[in-house]
């Protein structure tokens, strides 16, 4: 048992855990047969056994049973449902598509029903659900009170509320302006440009993965992967001074992590070049400030004569093309971050703390 | 049983119950039509619906149980603040009071499950709706509606989260809020508010940036609390009942629930 622990949290640090997400996002889209019902009721079982057993371990229980924690363990098995519900039925779709079938969803639109009271009555039903679902769950449990507020005494850690969870785990990689303002307000923004950036017709109105391939594996990729992924990190692996800890893992207040994280400066004019940083914030930065500007102007340009993504950019246009891609590049710095952070101890790739501009 | 069903038709037939419920229970399709028509909550709905638009595997009831968590929030929240007090002397204690004294003692736990509940109910709402593709034309700008929404019900979480006035809620203020410090041109660390000096002078310190303005003042204090208060229990949900209104309103002008062409 010791030895599986031990095991189970030396895969649970960010490195190899944040991987293996990505080999199971991989391989869940890919493989079809998870998707079926045997598939998905033995992920269920598996899954579940996995949490049970776990329960008995002391300090994953103090975690996971803390009342506020409690929703995101809900929402952990209730994810995991409707991903599954909302694939299964999307490659379902699919094989009737590829039989020249109707989609199920076809074979119905046409078919109107009276409001009353078909509609009337399941929304009733599941408003006498949802209340006795709340009724009982605040019986149960007591929302949580602790000991009055006192500015003076912080407790280790401080954490935002749970929703907010994935953007303080993101400050481990960015400073606060990326990863508490850019970075959301980015979200955001990208949220509300994806209809007027996605111009593929199909798809629109039913289930299906075939006909949307890119779209569904980014969003899954930024809801699933990074998001919510981000989110049970911060909730349940991180204690005192923000320290990983693996689920098993006894949140020990001493724990000293080495700070051995250097700037992309540092490895340059000091490793490579051997001369020292320069005194100026530009010339010292100059490497960092190229490579962003590469990847954030160049990079788009270079991506748009690449083949896979050149029939994206016939289709969508420049507009829309430089505007998606320019979000999903910015998506995608912060896994390119994170690999760099534990590959080379990259701390920043520009550093000008005379201005605070740090990325 | 005969005396229980006189009493019944007595009081279907009776002026007062004719004159609240005009059309009675529905016996046939007109008369279904007419009670979609004439009651003001179910004309939230068209008379008839898609019968894939139906299915709860499709649409997973998921924003109609956010609609209905935002009910319950209001209604349990409206039923705390004849309690709360949003004061640094009072708020504390009157948690203890909801808890240990007030009738119906479970009032902050509906509140405080129902608000989680309600942050995941609009997170699946969406993944459904993009899973189905449903913010393509011509349903583009009630999507937008939505992603607003959703940034209302988070903040809406955020702001209650301060009002038990425990470590909890002042330490995940803290956290949260000191992001705002860092707001490029508008954050005293933020990046570029180096660069906003008059003759000299610093426009942009800890006494005048976005943090001082989210939370009133250079710490945590009552001038959060109050300022707080207010956001979550009337400006915000002002804001996202008028945008629920233009949500549902297009749901039904850009064809109902969505469905393939």
């Amino acid at each position: 048992m010791e030895a599986i622990r031990d095991l189970i949290n030396f895969f649970s640090y960010p490195q190899w855990s944040f991987t293996l997400s990505l080999v199971v996002f991989g391989v869940m889209l890919w493989s079809r047969k998870l998707w079926t019902k045997k598939g998905g009721l033995l992920m269920l079982v598996a899954v579940t056994a996995f949490f049970c057993l776990s329960l008995l371990d002391p300090n994953f229980r103090q975690v996971v049973a803390k009342p506020d924690n409690v929703p995101i363990v809900m929402m952990v098995f209730i994810v995991g449902y409707f991903l599954w519900l909302s694939l299964y039925k999307a490659f379902r779709n699919d094989e009737l598509t590829e039989a020249g079938e109707p989609t199920f969803e076809k074979s119905e639109v046409e078919d109107k029903i009276f409001t009353w009271p078909d509609l009337v009555f399941s929304e009733f039903i599941c408003m006498v659900i949802l209340t006795v679902v709340l009724v009982i769950w605040s019986i149960a449990l007591q929302a949580p009170l602790e000991e009055p507020a006192n500015p003076s005494v912080a407790p280790n850690p401080s954490k935002a509320p749970w929703y907010f969870l994935g953007l303080q785990e993101m400050l481990v990689y960015f400073d606060p302006w990326m990863a508490g303002v850019v970075l959301p307000g980015l979200i955001i923004v990208g949220l509300m440009a994806i209809p007027y950036i996605d111009t593929n017709p199909k798809g629109n109105g039913y289930f299906t993965f075939r006909e949307r391939k890119s779209e569904i594996v980014l969003f899954l990729f930024g809801f699933l992967v990074l998001w919510c992924q981000l989110i049970v990190i911060g909730t349940f692996l991180r204690g005192p001074n923000w320290n990983f800890f693996g689920p098993y893992e006894f949140w020990d207040i001493t724990k000293i992590e080495p700070l051995v994280n250097v700037d992309l400066s540092e490895i340059i004019w000091i490793k490579l070049l051997h001369v020292g940083l320069p005194s100026h914030w530009f010339v010292r930065e100059i490497f960092g400030i190229l490579l962003m500007a590469a990847y954030l102007f160049v990079l788009p340009v270079a991506l748009s004569k690449i083949k896979f993504f050149k029939k994206y950019y016939e289709q969508m246009g420049p507009a829309r093309f430089y505007i998606g891609i320019s979000l999903f590049l910015v998506m995608m710095l912060l896994p390119i971050k994170m690999y760099f952070r534990w590959l080379f101890n990259l701390k920043y790739f520009i550093h000008i703390q005379e201005f605070f501009f740090n990325v | 049983m005969s005396f229980l069903k006189d009493i019944q038709s007595s009081i279907v037939k009776s002026q007062v119950w004719k004159s609240i419920f005009r059309v009675g229970i529905p016996t046939d399709n007109r008369k279904r039509a007419l009670a979609m028509l004439g009651n003001v909550v179910l004309h939230l709905h068209p008379i008839k619906v898609k019968k894939s638009g139906l299915r709860m595997s499709y649409t997973w009831c998921m924003g109609g149980t956010a609609f209905f968590l935002f009910l319950v929030e209001t209604i349990t929240g409206l039923l705390l603040m004849f309690y709360y007090r949003p004061t640094v002397e009072y708020a504390y204690f009157d948690m203890i009071d909801l808890r240990e004294v007030a009738a119906f003692g479970i009032m902050r736990e509906l509140h405080r499950w129902g608000a989680h509940a309600m942050v995941i109910a609009v997170w699946l709402h969406m993944f459904r709706v993009f899973m189905t593709g449903s913010y393509k034309p011509p349903r583009e700008f009630n999507w937008n509606v939505g992603v607003i929404l959703l940034v209302l019900t988070l903040l809406l979480s955020f702001t209650g989260y301060l009002l038990p006035w425990d470590q909890l809620a002042i330490w995940a203020i803290t956290v949260g809020s000191n992001m705002a410090r860092a707001t490029p041109m508008l954050g005293s660390e933020g990046p570029g508010a180096a660069l906003l000096t008059l003759g000299g002078t610093k426009l942009i310190h800890v006494g005048s940036d976005a943090r001082f303005g989210l939370i009133a003042g250079r710490t945590i204090g009552g001038g959060t609390l109050i300022r707080f208060y207010v956001l979550h229990c009337v400006a915000i949900p002002f804001v996202a009942a008028f945008l629920i209104a233009v949500h549902f309103w297009r749901v039904r002008k850009d064809g109902g629930i969505s469905g393939p062409v």
